[in-house]
């Protein structure tokens, strides 16, 4: 294939990932409320609320300097970047020897950066909680996040997301525990990289209870929508990270359009699949205080570690 | 074969996944039921073993586990909470985090200390040597940094549990007969724990070990 | 070897012009920057050639003259030192400025200029004679640097405890050569002090490691590592900042072109195990660093402790490259020195520019103590936007070149399944982990220092005028940052530039076993195993924002300022913001049991009722236990000794008169 169509690949994933996060972010919000016995806004709703949003102006705080003012467009770019360096739908992308997976955190970590410090530009005491909250949980998270991804890699060989994919499929499907744990604790981790409960509750309206919320609490109109949309689409990739690295089967290992149809129809399910476990996470769990989260990632920690240890001890 | 052994691996992780479980708790009634989990694992384990080296009394001795881990253990376990009226939290003298990388350190050091007899071994069970031992240390961690005399009985049980998982692993189960001895001796010591407890319980009204270090004179 | 005779008159210079202080500054520094941009041209050059070179002068004792070499470690690190004195030689001409008047720069500038030569000459130096002449020069002027506002107790304690610990660790080094020489040649002839002689000897294990334990020790000592870091959060902060820019770039430098120089170059041959030991003082300084700098208010002294941290990641990459080399495996050990080597000069660029920063902060406001500051972005934008660079760089994420190296190094640790020792292949994910841990620390870390001090509102209760930062000092930053920048997004050209250091010294070249592919792309191992283009990042961030912000700006809103939003509060104020203790109050919940942390609230007044309190008195105290564990028993030990000793001291004169004729018995008896 040439050069040309390989872009339009990329372009293309790029816009599956635009366009359909706000969808699945919808989906989780319909299951949820089926869930609660509850009638859900449909799966439209946060279309909607991200147009209503572009067409609002913006009200900002008095003292906020340009950091306020660039960090959504830096946070929207980072997250883009990232939907192009992932395989979505297909492996061989122009883009993934751009980053590796290591690559990936660090950028999601630029993301985050960003947010702590527009929290502290607001200037007021909730902005500085959410950004010293986040940065203690984004402390915590990344190690268990590393090790999770270095147990994969060690198998794989490899940190490249599009070669470890490779390597799923021309290896066996074997049941090993290393890549079970590893499941495990990279599941409770991208919990608390979302934001989603048992972490932090996506929906609160009490400021006290806010993480990432309120970090962006004095964000409105364009550039809130970006921020909403970056975070959706975080959940979005997130999700597709995980069904790479733990069940890529689907993914399409060549360019052709039979196989970029399928692979999309494959993605849809699994997300769908991936939203229904998220639900049943958030239903049933309570959000934890901020303190106990030490244990909650120390675990994931701890289980990521026990998968790095059983794949040199048991294989 | 090669399903056998990465089920048979698999099951070994999990063993010391309860094993870390049981470290990490802090309430009474998971501890017991995570024991009694551990104690599953390992049934199945050594059912599995006994199919595939086709010892059959591995099935007797794996019933046996079932039997007592599983069922009358946690049930003898459970009674005594009730009639004691025993305190449902554990308290520890290290606090958690410390304690899980103490266990971390003592995984690895059990996988290295077992790697001479990996080499040698020619058993399909030979690499679950190293979670056995950990198992071992695992309880005995346990006994350590708890306060609360359930939970040292617990980790007593759990490195009981660790041997024999040792002794699957190593040389495909023991003689019936030291299992059967093994396994009055556990059901005999749970008795007496019992009465102990009921005892210690009646004299002093608490179980906290830490209580009964007062015992000793000060000179 | 023009460069060694220009640093020779930077010396000489300043003593000529003290009379007018404005005039002598901007010479000075303008001949500093000339000699600084010389050192690093010869050292470039020397590693792009791959040369060595070797003079040797005639002076020094006799018998025993002066070597001086260059080659391409040498040249490295001359390119490091030279580039960091360069721009902060630029930025000085503006920040000495703000002495003038307050009180007399001459020995700031005569010592300044002996410091630089110090530095270089200490790289070139090719015998233990002059590497430890010029240490002690570097020692001693960086001491008078240290001390310069010398009014303040304070500053004059932390300067003597700088001295006492750099002269402790000067001893070590000098034990460490003897050690290395008197195996050489024997002790009847000196001719092994030079380092020819070491290379080429033959070293016998014992004495092989007792020499590098004391090298490790004296070294370790001038690098910071956790325990002999004490002296770090002392020194620097109380130094004028353009010095604590160089001391904290370059200086601690130098500790570690003396520990490769003394491992890979003196002793070639050594057991995994050394290798191991400097791993596990990496790990251990890279997390301890970063736990400290998280607990501090000082603007400074937060500095300095990273730079603790950042030493350890530099010995993380030294110590996997020992190891791996003595396992054999020269691949690795290549890609472990070089991403060392890379942090090194990483670690100089953004340190430099962030205490370049705190000194721009410092000159315009006065205060070092973050809990005072806030809103500085708005009065200083050019420094903000420096440091903000130098935040992200130092927080290790793309496309900056702290990423880079920290990059590399979780690359190394995930090769370590290659190794065959159990142990090891275990303690591995372990080191990446905490590699990691430290890694989103510092951004924490970072994210408090800029939070804090320049956004927000001002926190303080004086507030005087605050001006920007005058030319040179944004020059100086402003190139700082442009390295920053271009060191990460342009890394395969570097490493394939410095690929002959690793080439030497163990034996492979990353660049020439990996398929090269274009310099966009940083693929150490091969293109499978993991890529990264900090270009194409770079780039394409900037296209998506910028397209992003084109899109939204078709029909622009409009933009209204208006209060914050209080929660319905009304009265909230300046001083309810979070500030930089508040900031790290989970981190220190989660950690604290590393330190000593005492904590008390009290109320200051009653009122009616206790749940609505008027004035409380809030109380932190945070104490390091190395402190308490190491330097205060060793503290007590030493003034029982001299106590004592002191004993011998009668006062009456036929006391000492029996000491000299008992000396002067037991003389003649035993000679």
């Amino acid at each position: 294939m040439s050069a040309i169509s390989l872009f339009f690949v990329d372009v293309l994933q790029l816009g599956v990932v635009i366009c359909l996060s706000p969808a699945l972010v919808g989906w989780v919000r319909m299951l949820k409320c089926w869930s609660q016995g509850r009638t859900s806004a449909g799966l439209m709703q946060p279309y909607r609320d991200l147009s209503k949003l572009f067409a609002k102006n913006i009200m900002m705080a008095e003292n906020t300097s340009w950091i306020f003012r660039s960090m959504p467009y830096i946070v929207f770019g980072v997250v883009v970047l990232i939907g192009g360096i992932v395989p979505i739908l297909t492996i061989d992308l122009p883009m993934s020897p751009v980053a590796d997976v290591i690559v990936i955190v660090a950028l999601f970590a630029i993301a985050r950066f960003f947010t702590a410090l527009a929290g502290m530009d607001i200037g007021t005491a909730f902005g500085g909680m959410g950004s010293s909250r986040e940065m203690m949980i984004a402390a915590l998270a990344e190690p268990a996040m590393l090790m999770s991804i270095f147990t994969i890699s060690l198998s794989a060989k490899s940190t490249s997301l599009s070669q470890i994919v490779h390597v799923i499929y021309s290896g066996q499907t074997v049941l090993k525990p290393s890549i079970i744990f590893a499941l495990l604790a990279f599941i409770m981790i991208t919990l608390a990289e979302t934001g989603r409960i048992p972490v932090d509750n996506p929906s609160t309206h009490l400021e006290l209870t806010m993480i990432h919320e309120a970090m962006i609490l004095e964000y409105s109109g364009r550039h809130l929508a970006l921020i909403e949309w970056a975070s959706m689409m975080k959940l979005f990739i997130y999700s597709t990270i995980g069904i790479a690295l733990f069940f890529p089967w689907g993914i399409a290992p060549v360019n052709s359009i039979p196989n970029l149809a399928a692979a999309f129809l494959f993605m849809v399910c699994k997300l769908a699949v991936i939203s229904a476990g998220i639900v049943l996470i958030e239903t049933g769990l309570a959000k934890m205080r901020l303190f106990r989260l030490t244990e909650y990632l120390g675990a994931a920690f701890l289980l990521a570690t026990l998968g790095m240890l059983s794949y040199f001890i048991l294989d | 074969m090669n399903i056998a052994s990465e089920i048979i691996g698999f099951l070994a992780a999990l063993v010391l996944l309860t094993a870390f479980g049981m470290l990490a708790q802090k309430r009474i009634y998971s501890l017991i039921s995570l024991f009694a989990w551990q104690g599953l694992f390992l049934s199945l384990n050594t059912a599995l073993v006994g199919y595939v080296s086709e010892r059959h009394h591995l099935y007797l001795s794996s019933l046996l586990t079932l039997s007592l881990k599983v069922f009358l253990l946690p049930y003898i376990l459970h009674v005594l909470i009730r009639r004691l009226k025993i305190a449902k939290e554990v308290e520890s003298i290290v606090n958690i985090p410390a304690t899980m990388l103490i266990g971390i350190a003592l995984v690895i050091f059990s996988y290295h200390l077992t790697a001479p007899v990996r080499e040698l071994s020619t058993l399909m069970t030979r690499s679950t040597l190293a979670v056995a031992l950990a198992t071992v240390m695992l309880g005995l961690l346990m006994m350590i940094t708890r306060k609360h005399a359930v939970s040292q009985i617990i980790g007593f049980l759990a490195m009981e549990n660790g041997l024999f998982f040792a002794a699957t692993s190593a040389t495909y189960g023991m003689p019936l007969v030291v299992e059967l001895g093994v396994a009055l001796d556990i059901l005999i010591a749970a008795f007496i724990f019992g009465m102990f407890f009921f005892q210690i319980s009646k004299t002093f009204d608490s179980l906290n070990v830490e209580h009964m270090a007062r015992l000793k004179e000060e000179d | 070897m023009a460069s060694v005779v220009i640093l020779f008159s930077a010396v000489l210079v300043p003593v000529f012009l003290h009379r007018s202080q404005g005039v002598m500054i901007a010479v000075t520094f303008l001949i500093a920057s000339v000699a600084s941009l010389l050192g690093l041209i010869a050292g470039g050059m020397a590693v792009t050639a791959r040369s060595t070179d070797k003079i040797v002068l005639a002076l020094g004792l006799p018998d025993l003259p002066f070597h001086l070499r260059l080659d391409v470690l040498s040249g490295y690190f001359m390119v490091v030192i030279g580039l960091l004195s360069l721009y902060v030689s630029i930025y000085s001409l503006g920040y000495v400025k703000g002495y003038l008047g307050k009180r007399s720069v001459t020995s700031l500038v005569i010592f300044y200029c002996m410091f630089l030569a110090g530095m270089f000459m200490v790289v070139l130096a090719d015998d233990a004679l002059i590497f430890l002449i010029s240490w002690e020069i570097m020692a001693i002027s960086s001491y008078f640097l240290v001390i310069f506002e010398n009014e303040v107790a304070e500053n004059r304690k932390s300067a003597f405890l700088y001295l006492v610990i750099a002269h402790i660790g000067a001893i070590a080094i000098l034990l460490s050569f003897g050690a290395l020489a008197g195996l050489t040649s024997g002790t009847g002839d000196f001719q092994g002090y030079t380092f020819d002689a070491m290379r080429n000897a033959q070293h016998p294990l014992k004495w092989a490691t007792v020499a590098f334990l004391l090298a490790l020790f004296g070294f370790g000592a001038k690098a910071g590592i956790v325990p002999l870091h004490v002296w770090l959060p002392e020194a620097h902060p109380v130094a004028p900042s353009n010095v604590s820019a160089l001391m904290s770039g370059v200086m601690l430098k130098t500790a570690i072109y003396g520990l490769i120089r003394v491992c890979f170059d003196l002793i070639k041959v050594f057991p995994w195990w050394w290798g191991g030991i400097i791993l596990m003082i990496g790990l251990v300084s890279t997390i301890m660093g970063i736990l400290y700098a998280l607990m501090q208010n000082d603007l400074k002294r937060l500095l300095a402790y990273s730079s603790v941290k950042n030493i350890g990641i530099i010995l993380i990459g030294i110590g996997l490259s020992m190891v791996f080399h003595s396992l054999d495996l020269p691949l690795l050990a290549a890609l472990a020195l070089a991403a060392g080597l890379y942090h090194t000069i990483n670690h100089a660029m953004f340190k430099g520019l962030l205490f370049m920063g705190a000194g721009s902060v410092l000159h315009a406001t006065g205060e070092r103590n973050m809990e005072d500051m806030g809103g500085l972005i708005h009065q200083m934008p050019w420094t903000a936007a420096f440091f903000l660079v130098g935040c992200v760089s130092i927080s290790a994420l793309p496309p900056f070149n702290g990423f880079v190296s920290e990059w590399l190094t979780f690359q190394v640790f995930l090769l370590s399944p290659s190794i065959q020792s159990p142990l090891i292949k275990l303690l591995m994910p372990i080191g990446a982990a905490v590699l990691a841990l430290a890694g989103a620390l510092a951004a924490a870390a970072f994210v408090k220092v800029f939070g804090v001090v320049f956004l927000g509102h001002w926190r303080g209760t004086r507030k005087t005028a605050i001006h920007e930062a005058n030319l040179p000092m944004k020059a100086g930053m402003g190139l700082a940052a442009i390295s920053c920048l271009a060191l990460g997004v342009m890394p395969s050209l570097f490493l394939g530039w410095i690929d002959a250091i690793p080439n030497r010294y163990v034996g492979a070249g990353i660049m020439s076993a990996a398929q090269s592919r274009d310099w966009l792309w940083l693929s150490p191992i091969s293109s499978e195993r993991a890529s990264y283009s900090g270009a194409i990042v770079f780039i394409v961030i900037l296209v998506v924002v910028v397209a992003t912000y084109i899109i939204l700006h078709v029909k622009p809103g409009m933009i209204y300022r208006g209060p914050i939003w209080d929660c319905g509060f009304e009265k909230i104020n300046q001083r309810m913001q979070y500030n930089s203790t508040s900031f790290a109050m989970p981190i220190r919940t989660v950690f604290g049991y590393l330190f000593k942390i005492r904590e008390n609230t009290r109320l200051a007044r009653q009122t009616a009722n206790p749940a609505f309190p008027v004035l409380l008195h809030y109380r932190l105290k945070i104490r390091d236990r190395i402190w308490e564990w190491m330097y205060q028993p060793i503290v007590q030990l030493s003034f029982w000794v001299s106590r004592q000793t002191g004993r011998l001291q009668r006062g009456r004169i036929n006391t000492y008169l029996i000491y000299s004729f008992l000396s002067i018995i037991i003389l003649l008896v035993f000679m």
